[in-house]
């Protein structure tokens, strides 16, 4: 660990967005903090202090402080992170921290990244199809290869933090748009022997412009995502059998399918 | 104001309250699950090392079953658990693994033949059978006698809880995310569901249920150094004891994680040491086999914990500026083996530390870990005081855990109580006698009753401070209530506790503000947390004497004489200081294995007066039937009948490669 010792301590300026929505007399504006950094210091513990010390109002949202269940994520000076593993003295002495853009916001820093992240998983359907709804518990598991439940585990690491919709530019044009975190998901269950579904099921699902071909390939998510997804090659694979069968099924005519908003109210 | 009805109210979206939800759902029953956070976000996901369940695939697991997984868990409890609920659990965790597995967990897998690893210090190559290739892997863990924690890589709880919430997605079970609940609705013997408040809007709503459900884990955070998540903060326990009626179990029964990260206490897998890690001191020193040579770095997790802190106090700790620590150095485990199997270890080293563990050895010291206490439950999950009550997973104490669970045993015991709990759920929701007929004015009494103490809280006279007041019992939970305990400090505690829960009475909030106010939400919670750290410390005065996890310096010895028993807490009235306390006596004449020497950690103990008499009888039945040629599932059903404990549907037994059915 970092053994340094610093005599003295930087005086950070944090500049962060406040906002209130359920209070008629609040405005969008942002608030300078000052606050004297500490050794170690997380924005975890940076921001508890300040509504500790300063504003118990200040609204943000921490679970595990580990870096592991996604509930952190902020631009943090205009970038897309997890907050409670961003060390302060990687920023510089003034930085800004705002709420995700894309999601409903709660107040101040905290949005609502579980209620889209629900919608999305009704609309990619996110499970597992099943052979059959009875499993006998009690016989020996089905086989499965090491190497292929290893790649299986890499793309179900996603914490659905919201960082990859955050740093989009299609969904700023296509707010429908599903996005790197549901691009992903389809190629975990599409790899996965136990699930009964066909890429022309999958076509169903992302086959359009609000799916895999809505993708500009700016690959934002790819670069913010904080558990290091492979979401480039993977968007890119599924870009390519999506298109395979787009083209087995040309002969049918296109029939325009039931749109579920992302974003329903 | 909204008032809901469903038929299952299950408070809590981690892995335990979701598989009870699943469960009742798919016998017919609406159920409703409400979180705090959306239940991806659950502490089921800070699960890292893996699941126990005797499935005994890999070599080093060859000849595993329920029988060594049930004399394991029982020795770790120090007898403090109930043997029929241990019973239950071990033979359904293989069930709920399978379950898992079909459900898409991506489970590591064992490829069969040669591979290297490391046991006690020395590279050892080990030869996986063919017949096991593809089957789900087993790692090693602490106070286990057979490798049997299954996992996925040192992400299960993650995996876990991505299968679970997708299948309940799947069921189109509604989660309503980012709501609390604030009082069990209840008149002292049934209870009605809750009170709930919205943590967007701040509205209070209530939830009318035919069964309702606490699932909502830990509370870590009644102490400064915990590797619980923030949101462990014990509000469940709390909904339980405020009720007046329902009782806690056990709650001095507190578990420190031997390895969380010095100083942030973020944990690092027991699978780090189960994998071949080694604990040094200052000197580079190992000395776990000094002091524990049976199983080194592998005992019991309240065991290793006690070593490491006397090892600090032995001078030869490590010396930093936040205070003493030891190191975990897993670089003879090899890069590959780092990158791959302790993944997320890998990412928190490197983030919180900037440590690359596969070069240096990791800062650990033991931190608060895991709630062995809970809502006392029958061995169906139902609360013995009020009807229509259940609880499930580290909330509960039905008691699987006793004094000290072993690792790799919560987060089995969270889906192996979801898929049994959620049956006998469901049975009771099914029988007509327990419908409910509750007037909509108690109802709204119940709401109004709670909505004034919010605004006492945001109008009233008072002038104290809630986060001051937190940080108080923090500290005081962490140095007197901790790893170490004594007399003197466990009174001085209780009684400097009593004077913060009279002072929480008087809790002001400075900024009465619309919507979801993070000022008010501490003061209400400080409030709970208190009387929950008052049972705990008042628990810990009384019990004299050490058993697992509650390690007394002044009564150091176990005592089944006096002390083989379990722990009851009530909160009578709302102007009490004290829980009420009361016992309930664990009895030596049914219990399949007999109070004994667990194998590692002090030899030293007080025979219950049953004890000899019991333990002659066992090993009497074992003989006679052993010469009778009988199978193990005859003897355990001589010893103790179990079965029909479990709901119909969980009842067979496991298939094995060893065990193969016909």
């Amino acid at each position: 660990m970092n053994q340094d010792v610093k005599t003295k301590h930087r005086l950070l300026k944090i500049s962060i967005l406040r906002y209130n929505p359920k209070d008629p007399t609040s405005h969008p504006h942002m608030q300078v903090f000052e606050l004297e950094e500490s050794d170690s210091m997380t924005l975890f513990i940076a921001l508890n202090e300040l509504r500790d010390k300063q504003d118990p109002s200040l609204q943000f949202d921490f679970v595990c402080r580990a870096g592991i269940c996604g509930s952190c994520a902020m631009m943090i000076n205009g970038k897309p992170g997890l907050a409670c593993r961003t060390l302060t003295r990687d920023l510089p002495d003034e930085f800004s921290l705002a709420p995700l853009p894309a999601f409903e916001l709660i107040g101040d820093l905290s949005v609502n990244t579980g209620k889209w992240m629900r919608n999305m998983s009704e609309r990619m359907q996110t499970w597992v199809h099943l052979k059959s709804q009875e499993i006998d518990l009690t016989r020996i598991e089905e086989a499965m290869d090491p190497a292929l439940a290893e790649e299986i585990y890499l793309l179900d690491r996603c914490v659905e933090c919201g960082c990859c919709i955050a740093g989009c530019g299609t969904v700023r044009m296509r707010p429908d748009f599903v996005g790197g975190v549901a691009l992903n998901k389809i190629a975990r269950f599409r790899l996965d022997p136990r699930d009964t579904r066909t890429d022309a099921d999958f076509y169903e699902l992302v086959g359009d412009d609000n799916g895999v071909f809505g993708c500009m390939s700016l690959l934002a998510c790819h670069d913010f995502c904080p558990k290091d997804l492979p979401l480039r090659t993977q968007i890119a694979f599924v870009r390519r059998k999506m298109a395979e069968q787009g083209l087995k099924g040309g002969a049918e005519p296109a029939v325009p399918r039931k749109s579920i908003p992302i974003r329903a109210a | 104001m909204k008032v809901i009805y469903t038929d299952v109210l299950v408070i809590g979206g981690g892995l335990a309250g979701l598989r009870l939800a699943v469960g009742a759902k798919r016998r017919g029953h609406d159920a409703i699950i409400l979180s705090l956070v959306p239940p991806k976000r659950s502490h089921s996901k800070a699960a890292q090392g893996g699941m126990q369940a005797s499935l005994g695939n890999v070599i080093k697991g060859q000849g595993d079953n329920e029988d060594i997984h049930f004399e394991d868990t029982v020795r770790g409890s120090d007898w403090g658990a109930d043997q029929d609920v241990v019973r239950m659990f071990v033979n359904t965790a293989p069930k709920a693994v399978r379950e898992l597995a079909a459900w898409g967990v991506p489970w590591s897998r064992i490829r069969q033949g040669d591979r290297q690893v490391i046991i006690n210090g020395e590279k050892v190559t080990i030869t996986e059978r063919g017949e096991a290739q593809g089957l789900v892997a087993q790692r090693d863990f602490g106070g286990t006698k057979k490798w049997r924690t299954c996992y996925v890589s040192d992400g299960t709880g993650h995996a876990m809880l991505n299968a679970v919430t997708d299948r309940a997605i799947a069921e189109s079970i509604p989660v309503h995310e980012r709501v609390e609940a604030l009082a069990l609705m209840h008149d002292g013997s049934r209870c009605y569901g809750a009170v709930v408040r919205d943590l967007m809007t701040g509205e209070l709503m209530a939830y009318v249920a035919k069964a309702t459900a606490i699932a909502t884990g830990g509370a870590g955070k009644l102490f400064r150094v915990t590797t619980n998540a923030v949101i462990c903060e014990g509000m469940g326990h709390a909904l339980a004891l405020e009720t007046g009626v329902a009782t806690l179990g056990n709650m001095e029964a507190v578990q420190f994680h031997p390895t969380g990260i010095f100083p942030a206490g973020i944990l690092v897998t027991e699978g780090c040491r189960g994998d071949g890690g080694l604990l040094r001191d200052v000197d580079g020193h190992r000395f776990m086999p000094d002091v524990e040579p049976e199983k080194k770095e592998l005992a019991s997790r309240d065991v290793v914990s006690r070593r490491m802190e006397e090892r600090i106090a032995q001078g030869k700790g490590v010396k930093s500026r936040f205070g003493e620590h030891l190191w975990l150095d897993i670089t003879l485990l090899g890069e590959h083996h780092i990158k791959h199997n302790l993944r997320e270890v890998y990412e928190i080293c490197h983030y919180f530390l900037g440590v690359d563990p596969v070069k240096e050895w990791i800062p650990v010291r033991p931190a608060q870990h895991y709630t062995m206490g809970g809502v006392r439950t029958d061995h169906t999950g139902q609360s013995r005081q009020l009807k229509g009550l259940f609880s499930a997973g580290e909330a509960a104490c039905w008691d699987m855990h006793g004094f000290n669970r072993l690792g790799g045993n919560s987060v089995a015991e969270t889906v192996v109580a979801g898929m049994i709990v959620g049956e006998f759920v469901a049975d009771f929701c099914e029988k007509p006698e327990n419908g409910i007929d509750i007037p909509t004015k108690v109802v709204y009494d119940f709401v109004r009753r709670e909505q004034s103490k919010l605004d006492a809280l945001c109008k009233g006279s008072g002038t104290e401070d809630a986060t001051a007041l937190r940080n108080r019992m923090q500290e005081i939970m962490t140095s007197k209530v901790g790893i170490f305990r004594r007399g003197q400090d466990l009174e001085d505690a209780v009684t400097e506790l009593e004077q913060l829960l009279i002072r929480s009475r008087s809790i002001r909030v400075r900024d009465a503000q619309p919507g979801a106010n993070p000022e008010l939400v501490t003061a209400y919670r400080t409030q709970r947390m208190l009387k929950l750290a008052l049972t705990i410390a008042h628990g810990a005065a009384t019990r004299k004497e050490s058993r697992g996890a509650h390690y007394r310096e002044d009564f150091p010895v176990r005592n089944d004489a006096e002390w083989l028993k379990r722990t009851l807490s009530s909160w009578k009235n709302e102007s009490d200081t004290l829980p009420t306390l009361s016992y309930e006596t664990l009895d030596v004449a049914k219990m399949e294995l007999p109070p004994g020497w667990r194998g590692y950690g002090a030899k030293n103990y007080v025979d219950n007066p049953a004890t000899p008499l019991r333990q002659a009888e066992v090993e009497r039945i074992r003989q006679d039937l052993a010469a009778k040629g009988a199978d193990r599932f005859t003897v355990q059903q001589a010893l103790m009948p179990y079965a029909d404990l479990l709901p119909d549907e969980l009842r067979g037994r496991n298939e094995r490669i060893d065990e193969r059915f016909a």
